[in-house]
């Protein structure tokens, strides 16, 4: 398929993504704050804002409703999901020949809705804000599995997807990490990735730290952990690449594969001690990662300067 | 009890519903009593369906930066099979003889020397372009697309308004508006049999690979686009789609060795056929614009070795110059032998001194136009306009007369159209699309009706605030198929049918036919 077109796939995958998990952080966030008298709110928005990127946005008295207009209503701000779900559109809008019209048909109306969505929000609450974005978020994901041909261009958006999930829950825990540790702040971390109950059917017993991170990088069968993703990811990958004849000739596998098995068999008590390193390690490799995919398949896209 | 029709008042333009006030012309009368039942509110409902409906799908254009649905009129033009029938011969002959003339021009001349048309005029044109020479087309096609805009006149006479060979656009919206209409309005499709559009693509990919350079059995198809900021990205990508075929950017192609291939993310593929929605000045930096960033160097080249086939072919516009345009009937006489079957719309060449003056002198009568102008740009309807126009206009064609023609003002046929809340008569042309394989020249049943939409206002290009309506073809009625094709001969003659059936249907038990459900949840509850 053309490079262009493979690029934007992959995009569309990780933005739709991005946008979903967005309102899954902001939701929990939001209710959590306000429901908890004894949480500094300032201080909860700031440590939120530097973790989804946006220090800029911090003052000294940052609120709830600041948080919500930078990462999800402006469209100035580049991570913001109305911004993300307009660049998704803008990449399908760029790609209609190779989604379905069902899929671009939702991309688009999704778009156009959210202004409206977003007026509702700042009168009546964040709420059904967040519920309108993951229900559009789930209406994409349905059409992807049930209305694209597993070529090329959906192997690209899965990977995208693989990726951007293996950044956003690595960015939840550093939140998670790097703040005091309370009980309902880990139960808080689970409900983002709505990991709450699967936790539960899991382990059988009261939220812990430990648990909760070995569950959310560990678990091989929660489709939002990291290590599930990093695979996910990975496998995407190995169908992609035609001529491999070896594992770990492709970069971006090898940096995948690598980090999935420095998680998978470094001891636990090792990995929990050191949590913020290899979390931070993790987005390195999510970083490297694309660099490498668009290095080999998204090269040659920009257009050529041509002078007399 | 009042309807949306009262008050529709006729003037001197062919009425396409009404011959006279309150009696539908028979192709309309169906059409006629649906529409005169229907109450405002009904109507302004199914408005709002066709708006949402064409706002998700992206079906919009930009009007000073926002996106509004795009302009369609719920009320269908119809043509009856018999006009439509002419339209389609004349529009077949047409394009036949321009095809003629492209090969003559960029070839050996002979139409020069029998005196039919004035070399100079012809190369004198901006759209003539000496690169396009000694590009042969594989199979003699350069006119793999084109639009023949069609105006009626007062007497309901169809004729020649331009001739678009290069890019013409509107196709997209011919389909869309069908499937959009069919949405909106299924009842009239039940009381109407009207000819399909959606085979267009179709017949455009088939056409596209027949142009094929020769020897290639599978050859790769390609559309060109501007990007997506172009007005027109929107057909493109639908071609695209439609047609099953990538939908590429200039920065997707390269050209080495005459050789033009795509950048995929399994390597370079190599590309035969090029449907481009580019201006000839963007395609090509080494022939054209140096500065465009759009195209492919080396493009042309690669045409004229014979390694590519550019789709519609590069110096089409010199055949829908509009000076040209006034010899397309002398033309249709001398290539094809034939009486032309639409007539062109008087028109005044003005490099003739005496024409000229006569010209000059009836200005404030007459249509003034542009020769290489596209999209109604530079158009002034010497009725309208005003005496500082008139001057400034004078002073124009005095110092380019190659620049400009003059045509009498047509009054174009009016169509009932939505506005201010009942139907209002609305000057409407046609725009036919036709498709030229190298066998047939095939013209999809129907075409763009743009409609001006402004009372009084004869100008219907959407750049200039025009609109357009679903154009409905009817079947003839004594025709037994909506396919004017011939159905193929069965492949085997079956002498005794009834023994394709002489095995037992298998037995159907009860609930075999249902569709399986659940059983565990339903096991389930009954257990408990």
């Amino acid at each position: 398929m053309l490079s262009r077109i493979a690029e934007s796939m992959f995009w569309i995958g990780r933005y739709v993504e991005r946008a979903e998990a967005t309102a899954r952080i902001l939701d929990v966030h939001y209710h959590l704050v306000v429901q908890d008298a004894l949480i500094d709110e300032s201080a909860a928005c700031a440590a939120l804002l530097t973790v989804m990127g946006a220090p800029d946005a911090i003052n000294e008295d940052v609120t709830l409703d600041e948080v919500n207009e930078v990462l999800g209503y402006s469209l100035d701000h580049p991570s913001s999901i109305a911004a993300t779900l307009f660049a998704a559109r803008e990449n399908a809008r760029g790609a209609r020949e190779a989604i379905s019209s069902e899929m671009w048909e939702t991309l688009n109306a999704t778009h156009h809705a959210l202004g409206g969505r977003v007026a509702t929000a700042r009168s009546l609450g964040p709420n059904s804000f967040f519920r309108y974005v993951k229900e559009r978020a789930a209406v994409v994901g349905g059409l992807v599995d049930s209305t694209l041909c597993r070529d090329d261009g959906y192997r690209f958006l899965v990977l995208g997807r693989a990726l951007e999930r293996v950044d956003m829950t690595a960015r939840l825990l550093i939140a998670r990490a790097t703040v005091a540790d309370t009980p309902g702040g880990w139960v808080t971390t689970l409900l983002c990735c709505s990991a709450h109950e699967a936790y539960l059917r899991t382990y059988r017993r009261a939220v812990d730290a430990s648990l909760v991170a070995e569950f959310l990088l560990l678990d091989r069968s929660f489709p939002r952990s990291v290590l599930y993703s990093l695979n996910e990811a990975e496998n995407a990958l190995i169908a992609l690449d035609r001529q491999q004849a070896k594992t770990g000739s492709d970069e971006a596998a090898r940096l995948l594969g690598r980090s999935a098995a420095d998680l998978e068999y470094r001891r636990l008590d090792e990995l929990l001690a050191e949590l913020p390193t290899h979390l931070g390690e993790l987005q390195h490799t999510v970083a490297s990662a694309a660099s490498a995919i668009a290095e080999r398949y998204f090269r040659q896209t920009r257009p050529m300067e041509w002078s007399a | 009890m009042s309807d949306l029709f009262d008050g529709y008042e006729l003037d001197q333009a062919f009425d396409e519903m009404f011959g006279r006030a309150d009696d539908p012309r028979p192709p309309y009368a169906a059409l006629h009593e649906t529409l005169r039942l229907l109450s405002n509110e009904e109507f302004a409902e199914r408005c709002a369906t066709r708006d949402r409906s064409f706002r998700d799908q992206g079906i919009t254009f930009s009007l000073s930066g926002e996106e509004r649905p795009f302009p369609l009129d719920l009320v269908p033009r119809v043509i009856a099979a018999d006009e439509w029938a002419l339209i389609e011969r004349g529009v077949a002959q047409r394009v036949r003889a321009l095809e003629m003339f492209l090969a003559d021009v960029y070839g050996a001349g002979e139409v020069f020397e029998a005196g039919i048309i004035p070399r100079r005029l012809v190369y004198s044109s901006s759209h003539f372009h000496r690169e396009a020479v000694g590009v042969n087309p594989p199979n003699g096609v350069r006119v793999h697309v084109s639009g023949i805009d069609l105006i009626r006149d007062e007497h309901g006479t169809f004729r020649v308004l331009e001739d678009n060979l290069r890019t013409p656009s509107g196709i997209s919206y011919v389909v869309e508006n069908r499937r959009a209409m069919s949405q909106v309005f299924p009842e009239l499709f039940a009381s109407h049999r009207v000819l399909p559009v959606a085979t267009y693509p179709a017949r455009l990919l088939e056409a596209l690979r027949a142009a094929a350079p020769g020897g290639v059995d599978d050859p790769t198809v390609v559309v060109l686009t501007p990007g997506m900021y172009n007005a027109a990205y929107f057909e493109h990508s639908f071609l695209a789609r439609q047609m099953g075929v990538e939908l590429v950017e200039g920065r997707d192609l390269v050209c080495r060795n005459n050789i033009v291939r795509m950048r995929t993310t399994t390597g370079e593929r190599r590309v035969h056929v090029i449907y481009r929605r580019l201006d000839d000045e963007f395609l090509d930096p080494m022939q054209f614009r140096a500065d465009s960033a759009l195209g492919v160097a080396g493009l042309l080249n690669a045409a004229r070795a014979g390694e590519v086939t550019i789709a519609n072919a590069v110096g089409n516009g010199v055949a829908d110059d509009k000076l040209v345009y006034s010899y397309v009937p002398d033309l249709t006489r001398y290539y094809l032998g034939e009486e032309p079957i639409l007539p062109n719309v008087h028109t005044y060449r003005l490099g003739d001194d005496d024409v000229r003056q006569h010209v000059l002198n009836r200005l404030d009568e007459l249509v003034l136009k542009p020769v290489d102008g596209s999209g109604g740009y530079g158009l002034v309807i010497g009725p309208q306009a005003t005496d500082e126009e008139l001057a400034t206009l004078r002073d124009e064609i005095t110092a380019h007369p190659r620049d400009w023609i003059a045509q009498e003002v047509v009054q174009l046929s009016t169509s009932p159209t939505h506005a201010e809340g009942k139907f209002q008569p609305r000057h409407i042309d046609l725009r036919p699309f036709a498709v030229n394989d190298g066998d047939r020249v095939w013209v999809v049943p129907g075409g763009l009706t743009r409609v001006a939409l402004p009372k009084g206002s004869l100008v219907v290009n959407s750049s200039q605030g025009g609109g357009s309506k679903d154009t409905w073809v009817l079947a003839d009625p004594l025709a037994t198929s909506l396919h004017p094709e011939p159905p193929p001969p069965p492949a085997v003659a079956l002498s005794n049918q009834s023994q394709l059936f002489d095995t037992p249907a298998p037995e159907t038990g009860p609930g075999l036919g249902q569709q399986q459900q659940q059983q565990q949840q339903e096991s389930l509850v009954s257990s408990c």
